[in-house]
């Protein structure tokens, strides 16, 4: 193997043992206009400040996906005065990473904030001479955009690792101790796709506890200190006045106990797999939060009457 | 500029000058006081930018909210004297101020 990096300059270094921490990018939409003016995506600091200058007040801020990126970009678009259009594919905000009843409160909660949520619905193209000024959808409904925030998901940077023949699928191949097929090269952070001990299956992150965890990981095996990477991800989303966190993966779960009610503005829905607590979903409650995750890395089975109880603190559950 | 003087957990003792109006924990990030991690940012969401605050400057903070108390419950060894960093403003009031940053951050 020739163990070395080529810059763009043409510079080359030598290597004997490479991290590849390549990140993710922001799937592109490929529909007709997709290239138009005043298109915009969220993903590195760069980005704010473009979209910041189109969010005056008055303005007309069309956001294609209800997914964390979407959502928060709603709110903020909201408070700064902008005219908020939400679209989504599926029937639900956030449906691949929450509850049911948590895509309910957040769409009830944008909704009052003035944020139109519209789901089960396509964009099918943009149109503008411009710049953008309309999304088309496939049922034909159309909406007028001075600007518009694109969130529909992230694809891992794999590009130079499969070029360099190293094993990618959905995200660069490593195992446990960051090691990619190529037994110099290792991966860490959004870019890999990695195994979880704890959840038995490979993931996929988009997670700033796994970006640095596994990083420290990384390094510690390349200075041949073997460390397994298993770590229970978590996750949080701040919309409006509102903090969901996130601990877990539920995944395979079997069972799912709410406690409190979503009318109070502070619940929280905890998922099971064989009498395990695997996830939880906690809106404005940081302590049955942190107690998660402090239960599902033990593996704890709480007894599902104290579950249900939210008088009951979730540490005491078990 | 306010003074802090952060204790870190090698034993070292840092001072520092932060302006008015940054967080606790930006002061101390920007300095590079040791222990200090901060992994969500200053989103109150990761309970790993965790302090003591000197008990003599406790009641010139602003009060914990129940965001934060929630937080530090089960952070690493809380104490009466908890905060996380990432919630306390630096004002003119808290030159001065001392801190000790725990062993270890993070719950879980």
């Amino acid at each position: 193997m020739a163990r070395k990096v080529v810059l763009s300059n043409g510079e080359a270094i030598v290597y004997d043992r490479l991290l590849l921490c390549l990140g993710a990018s922001s799937r592109q939409l490929t529909c007709t206009g997709a290239e138009l003016p005043g298109v915009h995506y969220l993903r590195t600091m760069a980005d704010v400040p473009k979209i910041q200058a189109a969010l005056k007040p008055g303005a007309r801020a069309v956001i294609i996906g209800g997914g964390y990126i979407g959502l928060e970009t709603a709110a903020t678009a909201r408070k700064m005065g902008c005219l908020v259009t939400v679209l989504e594919m599926a029937d639900r905000v956030m449906n691949r990473v929450v509850a049911s009843n948590v895509s309910e409160y957040f769409a009830y909660e944008h909704r009052n904030h003035g944020v139109h949520i519209i789901c089960n619905t396509r964009v099918v193209r943009l149109e503008g001479t411009t710049q953008v000024e309309r999304v088309v959808c496939a049922d034909g409904s159309s909406y007028e955009a001075d600007l518009l925030v694109v969130g529909v998901g992230a694809v891992a940077n794999m590009q130079l690792a499969a070029d360099a023949g190293v094993k990618c699928d959905n995200g660069i191949l490593v195992d446990e101790y960051c090691r990619t097929s190529d037994p110099d090269i290792f991966a860490a952070g959004d870019c890999t796709n990695h195994p979880s001990r704890h959840y038995e299956m490979r993931v996929r992150l988009e997670s700033v506890d796994n970006a640095f965890e596994q990083a420290k990981t990384a390094a510690l095996n390349m200075l041949d200190k073997p460390t397994v990477h298993d770590r229970v991800p978590w996750f949080w989303s701040d919309q409006f006045d509102n903090k969901l966190l996130i601990v877990g993966l539920a995944q395979g779960h079997d069972q799912q106990v709410t406690r409190g009610d979503p009318a109070l503005r502070s619940f929280t829905v905890c998922y099971l797999k064989g009498g395990e607590l695997v996830a939880v979903e906690a809106i404005n409650h940081s302590k049955d939060y942190m107690a998660a995750r402090k239960l599902i890395a033990e593996r704890a089975r709480p007894n599902l009457d104290k579950l249900a109880d939210p008088q009951i603190a979730l540490k005491d559950a078990v | 500029m306010p003074r802090i003087v952060f204790l870190q957990p090698d034993g070292l003792t840092r001072e520092i000058e932060a302006p008015a109006g940054i967080t606790l924990m930006e002061a101390a990030r920007l300095n590079h006081v040791a222990g200090v991690v901060a992994q969500c940012g200053g989103a109150c969401a990761c309970a790993t930018c965790h302090v003591y605050i000197d008990p003599a400057w406790l009641g010139k903070l602003a009060p914990l909210e129940d965001m934060e108390e929630g937080m530090l419950e089960t952070a690493w060894e809380p104490k009466a004297n908890s905060r996380l960093s990432c919630q306390v403003t630096i004002t003119a009031q808290l030159d001065g101020l001392a801190v000790s940053v725990p062993q270890r951050q993070g719950g879980g």
